[in-house]
C-alpha cells in the first residue's frame, strides 16, 4: 500500500485474485477508492472464501465504529453564537471583518 | 464566486463536525474551540475563493487542518514523531481470532466493538503521531476521498494510503491493548 500505482499491477480485470491480492485490497475496497473492475473482481473472492469475507467485515465494521465513536462530541453551547458574534467584527480597525 | 453574506447560512451546519475534528487534532477543548473559531473566521474572509456548488464541508475541513499544521502543531509540546512501531496486517482481527478459535465467533467481535468505550476509541486515535493521526481523522472519522485528503495535506496519494494504512494498524494495536487491559479479550484461548 506505499504506491498507488501498485493497486491495477496484479489485478487483470478477468481473474479472481487470490487471498493475499485481496487482503492487499482491503484498504481501497472499504475506503470505496478501488475502481469497479477490481471491485468485482475482489467481490468474486469474496463469494467463496470465508476467511477473507470475515476480515473485510470485520474492517468495515470497525471503520463504521471507530467513525461513530469518534464523532459524538458535545459542541460547547455557546460556541456557535461565539462564533456568529466575530463574524460581526472588525478586529484589527481595518475596514473588514476579522 | 460565493456571496460573503451567504457564508454563515451556509457554513454554521458543519460547525458540529468541525468541532469533533478540531478535538481529535488538539487533544484539548479550549484548544478545539480557538481552532474551530478561527477556522470560520479564515472561511468567512476568503469565502469569494470558494466555487459555489463544490463540497464545502470539504473546503472549511482544508481551512481547518491547514490552520492546525500552521499554528497549533508548533506550539504543542509533544513532539513530530515521525517513527511509528510497525505492526503486522490486519493486527487486532488477527489477534482476535483466538475468539474464533474458541467458538465465539463473530458475537464475540461485535461485543468486543460494543464495549470499547468512546473514550478508549478517541484515545486510540488521539495518541497517533499527527503525521498519521491527521489522514486517519479525515479518511476514517469524517469520510474524505483520499484525493481530497492530499490536497488537504499537500502530500501525494501514496503517500496518504500508507500513512493511513499503517496509522490504521497502530490504532488497532493500541485497541486491542486496551480491550487486553480491561480483561475483553485474553492473551491466549
Amino acid at each position: 500500500m506505499n504506491d498507488d500505482t501498485t493497486t491495477d499491477r496484479n489485478l487483470a480485470d478477468d481473474a479472481v485474485p487470490d487471498c493475499n491480492e485481496t487482503i492487499r485490497e482491503l484498504d481501497i475496497f472499504l475506503d470505496g477508492e478501488i475502481s469497479e473492475a477490481q471491485r468485482d473482481a475482489i467481490r468474486s473472492h469474496l463469494d467463496g472464501c470465508m476467511d477473507c469475507l470475515g476480515a473485510f467485515d470485520f474492517h468495515a465494521e470497525l471503520k463504521a465504529v471507530i467513525a461513530t465513536k469518534c464523532q459524538n462530541d458535545e459542541m460547547p453551547p455557546d460556541l456557535l453564537s461565539r462564533i456568529e458574534r466575530c463574524l460581526a467584527i472588525d478586529f484589527d480597525g481595518d475596514g473588514e471583518i476579522g | 464566486m460565493a456571496d460573503q453574506a451567504d457564508f454563515a447560512a451556509e457554513a454554521m451546519q458543519y460547525a458540529p463536525q468541525l468541532f469533533s475534528g478540531a478535538l481529535r487534532m488538539t487533544r484539548n477543548r479550549s484548544d478545539a474551540e480557538d481552532l474551530v473559531q478561527e477556522t470560520y473566521l479564515k472561511g468567512y474572509r476568503s469565502f469569494h475563493t470558494f466555487t459555489e456548488g463544490t463540497n464545502l464541508r470539504a473546503w472549511l475541513f482544508r481551512i481547518m487542518t491547514n490552520t492546525y499544521i500552521n499554528s497549533y502543531r508548533a506550539k504543542q509540546r509533544r513532539p513530530d514523531e515521525t517513527e511509528l512501531g510497525d505492526f503486522e496486517d490486519l493486527y487486532l482481527y488477527k489477534h482476535l481470532s483466538t475468539l474464533q478459535a474458541a467458538g465465539l465467533g463473530r458475537s464475540a467481535e461485535e461485543s468486543l466493538m460494543e464495549m470499547l468505550p468512546d473514550t478508549e476509541v478517541k484515545q486510540a486515535l488521539e495518541d497517533l503521531p499527527d503525521n498519521f493521526r491527521l489522514p486517519v481523522i479525515l479518511a476514517d472519522v469524517e469520510g474524505f476521498s483520499y484525493k481530497e485528503i492530499a490536497e488537504m495535506l499537500d502530500i501525494p496519494i501514496g503517500t496518504v494510503m500508507s500513512r493511513l494504512h499503517r496509522g490504521r494498524k497502530a490504532m488497532q494495536k493500541a485497541l486491542h491493548d486496551f480491550a487486553l487491559h480491561r480483561g475483553l479479550v485474553s492473551e491466549k484461548s
